[in-house]
């Protein structure tokens, strides 16, 4: 009871002194307005990297090998990747013949183009060029026609599939079925429209053409090299998994038992690893810009406390004479500097809060309340720690002291 | 004679100065019982300030026995001390010591919140005492919006507001005009008829002629101590 009448009273305590104090406090607190925004941005950005990056990454698929000539992540060696040899359509199809039974395989290479209808055109598309399985294995649906199948694939047919914007551009809601579209000026004929799919990596697939990798390789490509996206229908044991492939890939690059891998294979999880460290490089230095802008927030808070309590000495004297408690006092000050923090804290976030749609303008942000909470309650530790050591000096007076202070 | 409400038995107070040691009260034994009216009289710096201070519980004595109201002070510690304030002593001070932000009735309020009395008890009690000082109608007057003399009756009504055992009053009139110091001895005389203990420091011999007994305080030790009928 005694000490939620004197918890009421400290509030009121401490909100009079802040009323009396207004632009002061408001200057005493920008360390923690700094520091609070600089958490708030900084998880927020974390969370919006996180939720897209994560979006895509899952859309990619956990079950997906890559083989490819490169690994993805390398942060050593690169010059022993030196002219390794290309993956090309003969390592394909030699592979296809050693795993194809548990394996869907499907090659694919990407080329920059231009997409050309009558007098629409569509530059700066990316064309996939694949075999049949990739619909397969990256689940394409499509709003009309189909996707190409092998045989088209291995007849070098010029046939293409449209994604659902480029579709949408080119055709404006009329079917494209049949009609024959420029790919870098040569002519294919539409045989499917897909689907939306979205974004992967804030990059839009909806715009990507596909036609064979036969006709990408015959028509378009510098180099004869391809990429392999692997799935098995059910892949329990990815280390398992890799271990077969890559002892296939190795009889089909026709490898010596010393020799090391000329290619690498890829997963999903490389990337999530390489994401975990740079959110983690985001965040420790996110937290050192915090931390200093609250060292000095609290250094500062330290100081007006000292001031405020040296103001009100005299104060202090006559609390104390009517029968205040040293802990009373403490409360006193530490519910003012708590005061002047959480007035911060709520500043801050209220900055942050009008920056998010600048940050939205490059990731996609959020304020969740765990980030309230956690902006809060950083806040309100720096005014409870700052002000320990001012309140606990007007705890400590001597009231007679005191009394006599003018 | 009543019962002994303070009991001060060869107190002696030292501060030490670093280079020396002051000697504020060199022996002090002195008896005051319930419902008396004394001044404590002296001159600057004849240690009358620093009995004061020890007969209000906010300095301890350096060697002596103090009992008050059957309670060993002398021994206690700081939170018990200010228990003791709160609900045995009632300050009112020269420069009224109201907090200047605060209505009449938060100020007056403010011992029965250190005292852990309930919102809604303290409204009552508040009020009762702000009546009998007659501000009633002042209560939700700052200070500011209030005459030195008004101001003077707020301190008093937060000095009785925990119903203590001692009104101690140091200078009460020194900020007042005679006239409002007037109105405000008579408020002591009325409080003291009640059947108030009070203790008056002062150096005016006027204000001290209104008490029944005068103690007369000069370099740390009790000169004279004097008791006369009611005038």
């Amino acid at each position: 009871m005694k000490l939620k009448t004197e918890l009421a009273e400290s509030l009121r305590f401490s909100w009079s002194a802040l009323m009396a104090n207004k632009m002061r406090a408001i200057l005493t607190t920008l360390g923690i307005v700094i520091g609070v925004v600089t958490v708030s941005l900084m998880s927020m950005a974390i969370d919006g990297v996180s939720k897209s990056f994560l979006r895509s990454i899952s859309s990619m698929g956990s079950d997906i090998l890559y083989l490819e000539k490169n690994p993805w992540i390398d942060n050593q060696e690169w010059w022993k990747r030196r002219g390794r040899r290309d993956i090309e359509m003969p390592h394909v199809r030699e592979l296809n013949r050693l795993i194809g039974d548990r394996y869907l395989l499907s090659p694919y290479a990407h080329q920059s183009s231009s997409v050309k209808y009558g007098t629409e055109s569509i530059s700066g598309i990316i064309m996939e060029g694949c075999s049949a399985e990739n619909a397969v294995i990256n689940g394409y649906t499509f709003t009309e026609g189909r996707f190409f199948n092998n045989n088209e694939v291995d007849g070098y047919r010029p046939v293409c599939v449209l994604g659902h914007d480029a579709a949408d551009a080119l055709f404006k809601g009329g079917s494209a079925l049949g009609k024959k579209v420029k790919l870098n000026g040569i002519n294919y004929e539409v045989i499917g429209a897909m689907a939306k799919r979205g974004t992967f990596m804030g990059f839009t697939l909806d715009n990507n053409v596909y036609i064979p990798i036969t006709r990408l390789l015959s028509d378009f490509a510098w180099r004869p090299n391809v990429s392999i996206a692997i799935k098995a229908p059910d892949m329990h044991n990815v280390d398992e998994a890799t271990e077969e492939i890559r002892g296939a890939m190795r009889k089909v690059r026709r490898l010596e038992p010393g020799q090391a891998d000329d290619f690498a294979i890829n997963k999903q999880e490389v990337l999530l690893n390489t994401f975990n460290k740079v959110t983690g490089v985001i965040a420790s230095a996110g937290l050192f810009i915090t931390g200093l802008a609250l060292f000095v927030g609290g250094i500062g808070i330290m100081n007006i406390m000292f001031v405020s309590v040296a103001e009100r000495t005299k104060e202090i004297g006559l609390r104390k004479a009517l029968g205040a408690r040293r802990r009373t006092i403490l409360m006193q000050f530490l519910m003012e500097a708590l005061m002047i923090c959480l007035w911060g804290g709520l500043i801050g976030l209220g900055l942050a809060w009008c920056l998010k749609p600048v940050v939205n303008h490059y990731i996609p942000a959020s304020i969740s309340i765990k980030t309230v909470v956690i902006a809060l309650f950083i806040a309100a530790a720096t005014g409870v720690i700052s002000g320990y050591i001012p309140a606990r000096r007007a705890a400590l007076m001597d009231p007679v002291e005191a009394l006599r202070d003018e | 004679m009543g019962e002994a409400l303070i009991q001060l038995r060869d107190v002696c107070r030292s501060y030490d100065m670093g280079a020396e040691i002051v000697h504020a009260l060199r022996g002090v034994s002195l008896q005051i019982t319930r419902g008396e009216y004394v001044a404590i009289m002296g001159p600057s710096g004849s240690g009358k300030s620093t009995l004061m201070n020890i007969i209000g519980c906010l300095d301890t004595p350096s060697s002596g026995g103090f009992i008050l109201n059957g309670k060993a002070v002398s021994d206690m510690d700081d939170n018990e001390l200010a228990d003791i304030r709160n609900q045995e002593i009632g300050f009112v001070f020269q420069t009224f010591n109201l907090l200047a932000r605060s209505t009449a009735f938060h100020n007056v309020e403010l011992p029965l919140i250190y005292a852990g009395i309930p919102a809604w008890e303290r409204y009552e009690i508040a009020v009762k005492v702000l009546e009998q000082v007659g501000l009633a109608d002042r209560m939700t007057h700052k200070p500011n919006e209030l005459s030195g003399g008004q101001r003077q009756r707020v301190a008093v009504a937060r000095a009785l507001v925990n119903g203590p055992s001692i009104l101690l009053a140091d200078e009460p009139t020194g900020n007042l005009d005679t006239v409002t110091g007037d109105e405000i001895m008579l408020l002591f005389d009325k409080l003291h008829h009640a059947g108030n203990t009070i203790i008056l420091v002062t150096h005016e011999e006027a204000i001290a002629q209104r008490a029944r007994r005068i103690v007369r305080i000069r370099d740390g030790r009790i000169a004279s101590d004097e008791s006369r009928d009611a005038p």
